[in-house]
């Protein structure tokens, strides 16, 4: 059988046209659940599969289905595409090559909670994949999947796409709730969460891209199926995007559990120049740093085994830093993004990336001291936990464990650089007076 | 006026959201206004306010914090290059500084014909194509990817051309 689950559109010429899609089986589940299935029985199926979300989190996309609360009408579903993790680029190509699989998707996600709108919020940069999806939404229409009385049943679907502006934050569900509303994207104090308070007030599935396109095949064929693929407890393939110094960046579907070394080494052919691996980020520039050591590489790259190396997985957006990088300077990098995304709702976010980035232009620039590096630390450890969201969070991580972990870049900074002349010039001074 | 020369494009903006949430259509109308006429004018900010029924200032607001969006008169052309850690190892710092070198300008500054911007952006999700720009016009946005100094200088040329597009 294919190895492929998501990116079908790699072995299946044209997947990208309804008619082809249709050929292999499209819209054939979507139909089945309509027709033939409770909503419950839809959330039933996709529980079992153990699909969990492929945005970052993790969390168990069936029971977030469950969630929605019954009591409250209408239902929103809200497909998060708005991509912005730096060394995230698989919903992109999804939404190129496979986009019928994904609407699918979307489409028997709503019918699950019974939701009659759905929308798709994509970052303004897609600008062109939002004319395309456009096209193929009005295509579906024209077919009669998707529109008033599907099916000859009650059900009823419209879909929709909202482009974002250019802003990190909005991929944060809430804040990507507020930016659809009209409203500034700040995310909102939690709970309630979405499935209880989600769009214009009402329950409301948040699923990312890549989450909701697994849909389609659990459903065709089955939550056993999907099972078989994967580990225990993170089952399905992963979409690996592999960026930074390897040879053949890219996109790598694989089953989770793959370890970091057949990504890097067999798929990416391995580290420009001969060099070795220094450290890995396995969840874009929110990651913590992980010492690239033997032990690291053979560790299965899923939601368990990762945080043993003091990790996440996240959304598996792998950034491969070798060994002629140092460390202060992907602070330094991490940091200006965040300091720039941070919305300004929260003081510690704010003002902590704010003063981090200060602090790491100093240290990289060779002008700071070690207490500088100290204060870095401090100033990371006081964001922790004490933020709406988790920007402030991720802005942290690579701080934190870059300092702890790679502890000798750092001192090499601090003694090689401008400040240990100028503390040198600046003793001397007072020794002379 | 906005709503008589898009009449039908705002109509059909609106009918994507409930009735009662009309003000969930600001962000496509500005993209609207920005379209029209190169960067969203004030007018067009108390329009779009008049139009959804919120306060002109919810819509500047809403302009200041989306950095996709325009209140000044930019470059022609914006070429913004992704210098994001991904990016950056693949050599998109120095890309950069050369074709800023190339042009004659600075990160942030308008060549002095007024055609094109160069800014530094952040992740384009695009990092295993790096380096990388999108180049943003009256035409919308495209990615430029697997750049090089050679490829980016030629396609700078073709778009100084009186009759490129998006001009």
């Amino acid at each position: 059988m294919s190895q492929y689950i998501l990116l079908r559109h790699r072995e299946i010429p044209d997947l990208n046209q309804l008619e082809v899609y249709r050929k292999h089986g499209g819209f054939e589940a979507f139909q089945k659940v309509v027709t033939a299935m409770q909503p419950e029985e839809v959330t039933e199926v996709v529980k079992a599969s153990g699909l969990r979300g492929r945005g970052g989190a993790g969390f168990p996309t069936g029971m977030k289905w469950a969630f929605t609360d019954k009591k409250s009408w209408p239902h929103y579903v809200v497909a998060n595409a708005d991509e912005s993790e730096p060394g995230t680029f698989k919903d992109r190509e999804i939404m190129e090559g496979n986009p019928f699989q994904f609407l699918e998707g979307v489409a028997i996600a709503a019918y699950a909670v019974q939701a009659h709108a759905a929308y798709i919020y994509l970052r303004g940069e897609f600008w062109k994949i939002a004319a395309s999806l456009d096209q193929e939404i009005s295509d579906l229409e024209a077919a009669g999947l998707l529109g008033d009385k599907l099916f000859g049943s009650d059900y009823s679907l419209r879909i929709y796409t909202h482009l974002g502006a250019g802003a990190y934050i909005c991929g944060e569900e809430t804040a990507m709730l507020e930016s659809l509303e009209g409203k500034l994207g700040q995310p909102r104090l939690r709970p309630p969460f979405p499935p209880s308070f989600g769009l214009y007030g009402k329950p409301t599935v948040v699923n990312n891209v890549e989450t909701l396109s697994n849909v389609p095949l659990i459903i065709a064929r089955g939550a056993d199926w999907y099972r078989s693929i994967g580990t225990d407890k993170s089952p399905g393939t992963k979409i690996f995007s592999l960026s930074g110094r390897v040879n053949r960046p890219g996109n790598y579907e694989l089953p989770l559990g793959t370890p970091f070394r057949e990504l890097i080494y067999v798929h990416g052919d391995g580290i420009p120049d001969g060099r070795k691996v220094k450290a890995i980020m396995a969840a874009g520039a929110s990651s913590a740093l992980i010492v690239a050591t033997e032990e690291a590489l053979d560790t299965p790259m899923d939601y368990e085994s990762v945080p043993r190396l003091g990790a996440q997985l996240g959304s598996a957006s792998v950034i491969v830093v070798d060994d002629s990088v140092s460390i202060d300077w992907v602070l330094h990098k991490t940091l200006h993004f965040f300091s720039h995304e941070s919305c300004g709702k929260c003081t510690p976010c704010r003002e902590g990336t704010y003063w981090m980035r200060h602090i790491i232009d100093r240290i990289y620039a060779g002008e700071a001291a070690w207490q500088d590096v100290e204060l870095l630390n401090e100033v990371a450890q006081q964001i922790k936990g004490k933020c709406l969201c988790a920007l402030g969070e991720f802005s942290i991580e690579a701080v934190v464990s870059g300092i702890e972990r790679f502890e000798a870049d750092f001192r090499t900074r601090v003694s090689d650089g401008k400040a240990a002349e100028i503390r040198a010039a600046m003793e001397m001074e007072i020794r002379n007076t | 006026m906005l709503s008589e020369k898009y009449e039908q494009e705002i109509d059909a903006i609106l009918a994507k959201y409930p009735p009662d949430q009309k003000r969930s259509a600001v962000m496509p109308l500005l993209y609207l206004a920005q379209r029209a006429d190169g960067f969203i004018t004030k007018q067009a900010m108390n329009e779009i306010a008049a139009i959804l029924g919120v306060e002109p200032t919810e819509v500047g607001s809403i302009v200041g914090f989306y950095t996709l969006y325009s209140d000044k008169p930019v470059g022609t052309y914006r070429l913004q290059v992704c210098t994001d850690l991904p990016c950056a190892l693949r050599g998109a710092d120095e890309f950069l500084e050369k074709l800023c070198e190339n042009l004659g300008i600075k990160v942030g500054q308008t060549t002095s014909d007024g055609l094109m911007t160069v800014e530094a952006v952040m992740c384009l999700a695009a990092c295993d194509k790096a380096p990388l720009f999108q180049v943003q016009s009256g035409e919308g946005l495209a990615y430029h990817e697997n750049q090089t100094m050679e490829s980016a200088l030629g396609l700078i040329d073709q778009l100084r051309s009186p009759d490129a597009k998006g001009r």
